[in-house]
C-alpha cells in the first residue's frame, strides 16, 4: 500500500512537469512575438517591452525559461498576470469560490443520482425508471452552454427563485443554481451507473443469503447491495473531476461567479500567458489528487483491491 | 437456549407438538417473457427433528426453487407460489405477512448455498457478516455479537477464529468459507437447516469433512436436515430418508435403505444405475436416456414417460398420485409394483 502510493505520488510529479510543460509551451512558445503574446491585444510601449522581455526571460531559450518558472512556481511564487496582479493573490480569491462550486456541484449530483439510480435500479422498467430514463437523456443532450444561460434565464431573473448571480463571496445559497446547472453535467451518468450497478447486485447470490439471514428489505438494500453498487460510482467520481473542471469555466462565466473557472476563460480570452499556466499547474494537481484519493477510496470499498 | 428462542416463541399459531417441516403440494412458477416455467408442480415431503432428508435429482427438477419458497427467498418476480403450504411446526408460512416471515427465516429455519464465495458478501467481514445476525435478531451490541461469532467460527472448527474474524470471504479457502457459511445459517439455532448443494463446489476430501461438520451439528443440536444434491453417493451415508424429484415433483419418497435396497419408481431406479461404481471397471455407465421436459412444456400424464422403460399407455393420459408403497414410503408410479419386485 505504501508503495503504491510512493509510486502514484512519483507519476503525478511526472504528469505534472509534463502537464505544464505543454500548457507553458502552448502559451508561450512559436508565437511570432512573445511580448505581443504576453500583453493580448493592448498596443505597448518599448520600455514595457523591456520589463516583460526581463520578467520572462524572454531572450533566454525557451526549456531555459520554462525552468526560472518551474523554480518560480515550485517556491510558491506564480508570477505576475498581464493585469500586473500578484497570480498567488488572484488564487487566494478565486480557488475558496470554486472549491465551494464544486463540492456542492458534487453533493448534490451523487445525492440525486445514487437516490434515484437505487430507486430505479430496484424497481425496473417502472414508471420512476421510464421517467429517469427521459430527463437523464435530455439532460445529456442540453450543453452546458446552453443550459446555464437558460437556468439562469428562468430562474434566476424570470421567476427570482434563486440570485442570478453569485459574485464574490458567494453565500451557499447563491451558488446553488450554478451548482445544479454544474451537478447536471455528471448526475446523468452517475445515476445510470448507479441504476445497473444495483440492478446487477441485486440479482448477485449474497443478496440471497442477506435475505435467507431475515434482514428487513431497507437493510438488504441500504447495507447489502448500496455498498457494492457505490463501487464503480466513485470511480466516475474521479472522471467526473475533469468534467465539472470545464463545466466550471462556463458556469462561472455565466453566474459572474470570480473562481478558477471564470480567471482562466479571461486569462485565455485575454491571452494571459503566466495566469493560465499558474491556474492550470494548480488545476493539474487537484485533479491528480483527487484521482489518487479515489482510488484509495476504490480500494477501501472493494476489500478484493489490493494495490501493490 | 431460552433466551434464544423467546423472541419467535410469540409467533401466533406455533404448535410445539406439531410436526417440524412439512411441505404440502406446493407449486411455483415463474412467469417469463418466454412463458411460464412451472418448477415445482406439487412437492410433498416432511422432516422431523434430528432426521436427515436428502433431496435428490437432476439439475432443473426444481430442488432450489422448492428450498427457496420454503425459505419465502424466491425471486419474485418472476417467481410466485401457486399452490401448497409450507407448515413449520403447524404455521403455515405461506400466508404470513413479510415481517413475520422474517422472523422464522435464520431463527427457526436457516439455509446455506452451494457457492460460499458468491454467497457471501465480498464487502464486508465474515465477522460482521456473522454479527449482523445477532445485532438484527438479537439486539447484541457490536461488541457481543462479534464475541458471538468469534465463538461461531470456533464451533464450525475455523483455526484461529478470533484472528479470522476481520477477515473477508475471499481470503478463506472454499472449504472455510463454506464453513462459514455453515456458521452463520446455524447462528441462531435453528431447527430447520437446509443445504442446497453444500459441497458441490468443493474438493472431495473437502467434501467430506464439510459433510461429517453438518451431520455433527445436526446430530448435537437436533435439527431437522434438508440435504439437496444430485449425488446418490453422498446421500447414502447421511440420509435417513430421500426424496427423489423429477420435473418439479416428488416422485419417490422412501427411508435410505429402502430406496437403495428396492427403488419403487422408474426414475429412481436409473438414478441408481447410473451411479459410477469402483467394482465396475469398464463397464457401461447407465445414463437414463433422453432429457428432462422442458419446465413450460411437461408431459401430460406421468411426466417421466417418455424416457420410462415400464410405460405403458396409462402413463400419457393420468397422472400417477403418490400410491403408499409402505407405511411412511410414497412413489408416483401406476406401475410401482412391478418396479419394485424387479431385480
Ligand atoms: N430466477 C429464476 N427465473 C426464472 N426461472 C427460474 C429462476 N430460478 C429457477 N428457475 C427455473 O426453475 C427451474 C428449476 O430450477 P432449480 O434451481 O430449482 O433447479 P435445481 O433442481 O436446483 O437444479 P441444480 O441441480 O442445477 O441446482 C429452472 O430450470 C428454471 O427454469
Ligand atoms: S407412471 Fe408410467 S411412465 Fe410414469 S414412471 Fe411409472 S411406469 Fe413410468
Ligand atoms: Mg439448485
Amino acid at each position: 500500500m505504501f508503495r503504491y502510493i510512493l509510486r502514484r505520488l512519483l507519476q503525478m510529479v511526472l504528469t505534472f512537469f509534463g502537464a505544464t510543460f505543454i500548457v507553458y509551451a502552448l502559451m508561450f512558445a512559436n508565437q511570432d512575438d512573445p511580448v505581443q503574446a504576453l500583453a493580448g491585444d493592448r498596443p505597448i510601449t518599448d520600455s514595457q517591452r523591456q520589463i516583460l522581455t526581463e520578467r520572462y526571460h524572454l531572450d533566454e531559450p525557451f526549456l531555459q525559461q520554462y525552468r526560472y518558472y518551474m523554480e518560480g512556481l515550485l517556491t510558491g511564487d506564480f508570477g505576475t498576470s498581464l493585469t500586473g496582479r500578484r497570480i498567488s493573490d488572484m488564487m487566494a480569491d478565486a480557488w475558496p469560490v470554486t472549491i465551494k462550486l464544486a463540492l456542492l456541484a458534487i453533493v448534490i449530483a451523487a445525492t440525486v443520482a445514487i437516490t434515484a439510480g437505487v430507486v430505479s435500479g430496484i424497481r425496473r422498467a417502472g414508471t420512476f425508471d421510464n421517467v429517469t430514463l427521459v430527463l437523464t437523456l435530455v439532460i445529456l443532450c442540453l450543453p452546458i452552454v446552453v443550459l446555464a444561460p437558460l437556468a439562469r434565464l428562468v430562474f434566476g431573473v424570470q421567476l427570482g427563485w434563486f440570485p442570478p448571480t453569485a459574485g464574490r463571496d458567494a453565500s451557499w445559497w447563491a451558488l446553488l443554481l450554478p451548482a445544479i446547472v454544474l451537478g447536471s453535467l455528471v448526475v446523468a451518468t452517475q445515476l445510470r451507473v448507479t441504476r445497473s450497478a444495483v440492478a446487477e447486485n441485486l440479482r448477485a447470490d449474497y443478496v440471497r443469503t442477506a435475505r435467507a439471514k431475515g434482514l428487513s428489505g431497507r437493510r438488504v438494500i441500504g447495507v447489502h447491495v448500496l455498498r457494492n453498487s457505490l463501487i464503480p460510482v466513485v470511480t466516475l467520481v474521479g472522471v467526473d473531476i475533469g468534467n465539472l473542471m470545464s463545466g466550471a469555466i462556463v458556469t462561472e462565466g455565466v453566474f459572474n461567479i470570480p473562481g478558477v473557472g471564470f480567471n482562466l476563460f479571461r486569462g485565455i480570452t485575454t491571452e494571459d500567458g503566466p495566469l493560465v499556466v499558474g491556474f492550470v499547474s494548480i488545476l493539474v494537481i487537484v485533479f491528480l489528487v483527487v484521482n489518487l484519493v479515489v482510488d484509495l477510496l476504490y480500494a477501501a470499498l472493494d476489500p478484493r483491491i489490493r494495490y501493490a | 437456549m431460552t433466551e434464544i428462542r423467546a423472541e419467535t416463541d410469540v409467533l401466533p399459531g406455533v404448535d410445539r407438538a406439531a410436526p417440524l417441516l412439512e411441505v404440502t403440494d406446493l407449486h411455483v412458477e415463474f412467469r417469463t417473457r418466454y412463458g411460464v416455467a412451472h418448477a415445482v408442480n406439487g412437492v410433498n415431503f416432511r422432516v422431523s427433528p434430528g432426521e436427515t432428508l436428502a433431496i435428490l435429482g437432476e439439475s432443473g427438477c426444481g430442488k432450489s426453487v422448492t428450498a427457496q419458497a420454503v425459505m419465502g427467498i424466491l425471486d419474485s418476480p418472476p417467481g410466485h407460489v401457486t399452490g401448497g403450504e409450507v407448515r413449520y411446526r403447524g404455521l403455515d408460512l405461506l400466508p404470513l405477512p413479510e415481517e413475520q416471515r422474517r422472523r422464522v427465516r435464520a431463527n427457526r429455519i436457516a439455509m446455506i448455498f452451494q457457492d460460499a464465495l458468491s454467497a457471501l458478501n465480498p464487502v464486508y467481514t465474515v465477522g460482521f457478516q456473522l454479527g449482523e445476525l445477532f445485532r438484527v435478531h438479537r439486539g447484541m451490541s457490536r461488541r457481543d455479537a462479534r464475541k458471538r461469532a468469534v465463538e461461531l467460527l470456533d464451533q464450525v472448527q475455523i483455526p484461529l477464529a478470533k484472528a479470522r474474524i476481520g477477515d473477508y470471504p475471499h481470503q478463506f479457502s472454499g472449504g472455510m468459507r463454506q464453513r462459514v457459511m455453515i456458521a452463520m445459517a446455524l447462528a441462531l439455532d435453528p431447527e430447520v437447516l437446509i443445504a442446497d448443494e453444500p459441497t458441490t463446489a468443493l474438493d472431495v476430501t473437502v467434501q467430506a469433512q464439510i459433510m461429517g461438520l453438518l451431520a455433527e451439528q445436526q446430530r448435537q443440536r437436533n435439527m431437522g436436515l434438508i440435504l439437496i444434491t444430485h449425488d446418490m453417493g453422498v446421500v447414502a451415508d447421511v440420509a435417513d430418508r430421500i426424496a427423489v424429484m423429477y420435473a418439479g415433483k416428488v416422485v419417490e419418497e422412501a427411508p435410505v435403505h429402502d430406496i437403495y435396497a428396492r427403488p419403487a419408481h422408474p426414475y429412481t431406479r436409473a438414478l441408481l444405475e447410473s451411479i459410477p461404481r469402483l467394482d465396475h471397471k469398464g463397464g457401461q455407465l447407465n445414463v437414463i436416456r433422453g432429457l428432462p421436459p422442458a419446465l413450460d412444456a411437461i408431459p401430460a400424464g406421468c411426466p417421466f414417460h417418455p424416457r420410462c422403460d415400464y410405460a405403458q399407455d396409462a402413463c400419457r393420459h393420468d397422472p400417477p398420485p403418490p400410491y403408499a408403497v409402505a407405511p411412511g414410503r410414497t412413489a408416483r408410479c401406476h406401475f410401482w409394483r412391478e418396479v419394485v419386485g424387479d431385480e
